[in-house]
């Protein structure tokens, strides 16, 4: 566990290059689900209101 | 006279006026001669190194202050619709105005840079290659930019965005120009003036269509 | 990957992507998670050491980033030249995410780049090509930004993705032919020198799970825009 977490030395390049992708990607992921479920609740509000 | 002289002349003209941006540019390129060495330190054999590369990004940038207003002018005042309704093609006025530019900034930077090598200490050996690459590199400067300046017409303001599209498509050349001068200061058999041509060549000849596009879209709107 | 005639049509396209999203999302977090599994899973490279897991994250992140800007061209084409209404939609949506990868391609490759070549950042070709198309991302980002009229906005933007396409492979081939010239260290390729077998399946199932990611966002962010679209149609009374 603890050579899992090392890296063999490495750890200071290997989780943050992970890290920062998982957050990267996670972005990407947020803004366009967030943006899509807003247009559609405004779309829907639209067309209700019609 | 026919209408591409016309506007070649007038660009010229306006171009080498009291406070015009042939002064302004040649005026910058000797700032950043004089900066980098300030900047850097005066060790001579650093200075002779870098100095193919900073008069490069020297001249580069020099020519790009003036690019914004390239079409602008003639946008605010009408001229630019007057000229799309004339005979003249766009492409042709495009090329007209690039070579324009050229003539009041890139040539007057390549003829002034011998003199700005002198500051950096460059080698005899440098001078002739310094000279040619700025020679054949300013008119890819004067026709991409004159890419970015059609692009950047109608916005307000578009000088700010204008150094963010041209720089990347302008890479090749810094990196072609620069690499040229410091190979044949390393003795190198390079291909660097070639490739610099090459590049130089097919933009010059591919700029003003994509510099028409972009001017007939803004005036469509 | 989606047709010339979901673009010309959005309701169709509306419907098209709508039965293929949940396929590509699923597709893509199931590669993603079986290539970081494997890629865990694999032992340590004979000359890279563990920094070769990096590999895994960034190879598949630069190649997206690529991807995306000859597709985002290709709209932009398409939108000058055939006036297919979704064309346009789609240059603009791809940009931002070619941004993103083109950034962690960025970043994952300074990480690795520290233990194998002793420092975060080598202007390499690959390295420094992809500063300058981040950079070509963000101009053609912040041009659809500055200019107000959408039509006109979206044709500058696509005369600048083609103009850009152009310049891409040159610069590529120029810092590559500038650092054997002066920096005459050999070039380590991102994939290095020899890709083993149990390195290749990781790889190869990030590279599926990027692409698919990507093209899963792609789509859902070309819906948002045909969505938005009909509702400030709406909003002025016209549909």
């Amino acid at each position: 566990m603890q050579a899992f977490f090392a890296m063999g030395k490495y750890a200071a390049y290997v989780w943050p290059a992970y890290g920062i992708s998982l957050l990267g990607l996670g972005i990407a992921v947020g803004f366009t689900l967030s943006a899509y479920a807003r247009a559609k609740k405004r779309l829907a509000a639209l067309e209700a209101g019609k | 006279m026919n209408p591409f002289a016309a506007i070649l002349f007038r660009d010229m003209r306006l171009a080498t006026r009291a406070g015009g941006s042939a002064a302004l540019a040649l005026a910058f390129f000797a700032a950043v001669a004089t900066l980098v060495p300030l900047g850097v330190g005066s060790d001579l054999r650093l200075l002779a190194r870098i100095a193919g590369g900073v008069l490069w990004i020297g001249a580069v940038l020099a020519a790009l202050l003036s690019l914004d207003r390239l079409f602008q002018s003639d946008f605010e005042d009408g001229s630019l619709d007057l000229i799309a309704l004339s005979p003249l093609p766009l492409e042709a006025m495009s090329f007209a105005k690039i070579a324009a530019h050229w003539l009041t900034t890139g040539l007057p930077l390549t003829l002034l840079s011998p003199l700005l090598g002198v500051l950096f200490g460059l080698p005899p050996a440098g001078y002739a290659p310094l000279m040619l690459s700025l020679a054949i590199g300013t008119p890819a400067v004067s026709a991409i930019g004159a890419i970015g300046a059609a692009l950047t017409l109608s916005i307000r303001r578009g000088g700010l965005i204008l150094p963010f599209i041209v720089l990347p498509l302008l890479s090749p050349a810094v990196i072609f120009g620069a690499g040229a001068v410091l190979g044949a200061l390393d003795g190198l058999a390079n291909g660097a003036f070639w490739l610099l041509g090459a590049f130089s060549l097919v933009a010059v000849l591919l700029a003003p269509f994509a510099a028409a596009a972009a001017v007939r879209l803004n005036l469509a709107g | 990957m989606a047709s010339i005639f979901e673009f010309a049509n959005p309701g169709r396209f509306m419907k098209l992507s709508g039965a293929i999203l949940p396929w590509l999302a699923t597709i893509s977090a199931l590669a993603i998670i079986a290539g970081i599994y494997l890629g865990f899973a694999a032992p340590p490279d004979y000359q890279q050491g563990e920094t070769v897991k990096i590999m895994f994250i960034h190879v598949p992140a630069a190649w997206v980033a690529m991807m995306c800007y000859g597709l985002m061209a290709l709209a932009s084409l398409l939108g000058l030249v055939n006036r297919h209404p979704l064309a346009d939609v789609a240059a603009k949506a791809a940009a931002p995410l070619g941004a993103i990868f083109t950034a962690l391609a960025l970043i994952t490759g300074s990480l690795w780049g520290k233990p194998m070549w002793g420092a975060y950042w080598v202007w390499d070709a690959r390295l420094t090509s992809f500063l300058l198309l981040l950079f070509l991302y963000l101009g053609y980002i912040a041009l659809w930004n500055a200019i107000e009229d959408e039509t006109r906005a979206a044709r500058a933007a696509a005369i600048l993705a083609l103009v850009g396409v152009v310049n891409l492979p040159i610069i590529e081939f120029s810092v590559d032919w500038w650092n054997t010239l002066h920096q005459g260290e050999s070039i380590i390729r991102s994939g290095g020198p020899l890709i083993a077998g149990v390195f290749l399946w990781p790889l190869g199932l990030m590279a599926l799970g990027y692409t698919t990611l990507f093209f899963t966002l792609w789509m859902i962010r070309i819906r948002t825009e045909i969505i938005e679209r009909r509702a400030r149609a709406l909003q002025l009374g016209i549909a």
